[in-house]
């Protein structure tokens, strides 16, 4: 038995994502919804044999009950997410939010998707794919010593960046920021985002700087970063660090590249496949509790 | 070519570029003292951000020494006539910034992006116009793309409500004719109404010719600061370009000898270090890599051991943007390593 998933949104974000989800033992991609009749994501998935339609949500909604959708991934814009989720839940579906609207609480697998299990939530949230990148450094920071300041810079290429995120770049700095300390643990966040249009497209690289609170206790620090590391690389095999960490007085700065698996687009776009990736494995993970009976998602359970 | 009669805004940007050859630690004394100045000696408009814009203050750009808000509200009421403007670089500062500012009585934003990504700026210049501000998009490193592609992004500011765009030579690395091509594409394709502003830096020690080559080729707003404190060489020096303007006949409205006092006696003694074509500075221009990378390279050339030249060399040779203070020291561990491993 696999659980039945819609996705909303088919641009870069939910064809990658798709991609993922067809290779999944628990999930079972059924729907795609977009806006655009022409886009390539919805002849994407129409040609793997998906249900598609370009009338928005609302094209989706009368059909989860009869298709017994009960996860859907939203990879639309802060902007509409509300609604859509509203209308989701409200089909007794849980909403896997991939925008940075973040009204549900923040998911980072390797920090605390074990928090979320059991806790029947309706509505997750995976912070921006900056906070994907870098949220598991400042954590692995955090849990040896006090950081009362974490930054992170992700530079990703032009090309890798659709209309959603540029129109949402005030939301990614926002919601990374918060989840940086939410989840991250440091006292204070703060997120950059960098876009190159370089050609050939550079390889998604996010830099994690880190203010300890006392004199950093640099072997501990090495060895948790590397634990944390091999965790990562669990869902995205291309996340890799790039230099030794970085020690500076109180400063410590950390340098990864995310290479993606190239489902939709090329490797260079980590950032799509870290995104997609801790999605999808979050999915599984709840997919895996309605399976066994544990969790039954259902409108009453809503309150996101 | 004939100028004489022709109308330029000058915009002096000693409190904004200038943060960076001040590692953002210039004083509330010292910030009133030069934007009092500025005003005395008619400068219609000043800019007041951390050098990296609106909420710029990080690890990566350097911690300024006071908030934004702090000096807004510092030297915005001791203004007579001069203008306040903000520097917002969508990625790094949000329009929750600019409302602060906003609330605090500047008058103009400069929702700045690299030179082909204008639409990480759109809900930036939205707010901007929404708030009443004189709202203007900036190219940053203009010098990396054809001329048809800085008219193509600029058209994209217009689109979102932009009134004035500007050419930005991030780099300081244009020639008079790299100026002349693009603002004049723009002043051919752009609405009359639409004001074309250019900013310079002077790593090849052309900034003053730059500047007045865009005014030939129909830029109406030129950026300068005082005594020229901005990154890297330092911006087109206000008080020189202005002696210029005024030997072609262009109108300012600039008293030019209290501008000249204003950079000799209160801007200059401020500085750290000399503004000017050194060694490293001409490397950016040459190179064509960000001004504001001059006082960070030099920093991780002392803490890794790599020469400042070769950091910045190569750090034009990868197409960094503006903003990416964290490569240049990603680029001294890669050379470490090289250096280790032969």
């Amino acid at each position: 038995m696999k659980i039945n998933c819609a996705m909303i949104g088919s641009g870069n974000i939910g064809t990658d994502l798709m991609a993922k989800l067809q290779r999944s033992d628990v999930l079972n991609p059924v729907w795609m919804v977009g806006i655009d009749p022409e886009s390539d994501g919805l002849a994407k998935a129409k040609a793997a044999g998906l249900k598609t339609t370009s009338d928005g949500v609302d094209g989706l909604i009368p059909h989860m009950k009869e298709d017994n959708i009960q996860i859907v991934f939203d990879a639309t814009s802060a902007y509409v997410h509300k609604e859509n989720s509203d209308k989701v839940q409200a089909q007794d579906a849980v909403m896997i939010d991939l925008t940075p609207a973040a009204i549900g609480p923040f998911c980072v697998p390797p920090v605390n998707l074990q928090e979320h299990l059991g806790a029947q939530e309706m509505n997750v949230n995976m912070v921006t794919c900056g906070g994907q990148a870098t949220i598991p450094m400042v954590y692995a920071v955090s849990r040896v010593q006090d950081v009362v300041y974490g930054e992170i810079v992700a530079t990703v290429a032009s090309k890798s960046a659709g209309p959603g995120t540029r129109k949402n770049i005030d939301e990614f700095t926002r919601t990374t920021a918060g989840a940086i300390e939410k989840v991250g643990g440091a006292r204070k966040g703060k997120a950059i985002i960098i876009l190159n249009p370089a050609e050939p497209p550079l390889m998604m690289r996010d830099t994690i700087h880190c203010l300890t609170e006392t004199v950093p206790e640099e072997d501990k620090i090495r060895a948790s970063v590397e634990e944390m590391i091999v965790e990562v690389q669990k869902y995205v095999p291309g996340y890799r660090l790039l230099h030794k960490i970085v020690f500076d007085g109180n400063r410590v700065s950390i340098f990864v590249e995310v290479e993606g698996l190239g489902d939709y687009l090329p490797k260079y776009a980590g950032n799509l496949d870290i995104m997609t990736a801790a999605a999808s494995r979050t999915a599984e993970m709840i997919g895996e509790e309605i399976i066994s009976g544990r969790f039954v998602p259902s409108a009453a359970l809503a309150t996101a | 070519m004939d100028l004489k009669g022709r109308k330029v805004i000058l915009h002096d940007m000693c409190l904004r570029d200038g943060m960076h050859a001040k590692r953002q630690q210039i004083t509330i004394d010292q910030m009133v003292a030069i934007a009092t100045g500025l005003d005395e000696a008619g400068v219609p408009m000043i800019e007041v951000t951390h050098g990296d814009g609106l909420d710029g203050s990080s690890i990566n750009y350097g911690f300024g020494l006071h908030t934004d808000e702090e000096y807004l509200s510092a030297v915005i009421p001791k203004l007579k006539n001069a203008k306040v403007s903000c520097l917002l670089v969508p990625g790094i500062g949000t329009v929750d910034q600019l409302k602060m500012a906003a609330d605090l009585g500047i008058s103009c934003v400069r929702v700045a992006t690299h030179c082909t990504e204008a639409d990480c700026g759109e809900q930036h210049i939205k707010m901007a116009r929404n708030l009443n501000l004189d709202t203007v998009g900036f190219l940053m490193m203009a010098h990396m793309e054809a001329p048809e592609v800085i008219l193509e992004q600029a058209q994209k500011f217009v689109s979102y409500g932009a009134t004035c765009v500007y050419v930005t030579d991030s780099a300081g690395y244009m020639l008079p004719d790299d100026v002349r091509a693009r603002v004049g594409l723009l002043r051919a394709n752009l609405a009359p109404e639409i004001e074309i502003g250019f900013h310079a830096h002077n790593n090849l020690s052309v900034s003053v010719a730059n500047s007045l080559a865009a005014v030939e080729a129909g830029a109406n707003r030129i950026d300068g600061s005082a005594a020229g404190l901005g990154a890297g060489a330092g911006n087109t020096p206000l008080e020189a370009f202005a002696a210029v303007t005024e030997r072609c006949g262009i109108e300012t409205g600039v008293d030019l000898f209290k501008l000249m006092d204003v950079a000799e006696e209160i801007v200059k003694p401020i500085m750290d270090q000399p503004v000017r074509v050194d060694r490293d500075a001409l490397t950016l221009g040459y190179a064509g890599t960000y001004s504001t990378f001059l006082l960070h390279a030099q920093r991780f050339s002392k803490l890794h051991g790599i020469p400042v030249r070769d950091l910045l060399v190569e750090c034009g040779r990868r197409r960094t943007v503006a903003g990416q203070e964290d490569m240049i020291e990603s680029i001294a561990l890669d050379m470490v390593r090289e250096r280790e491993t032969a």
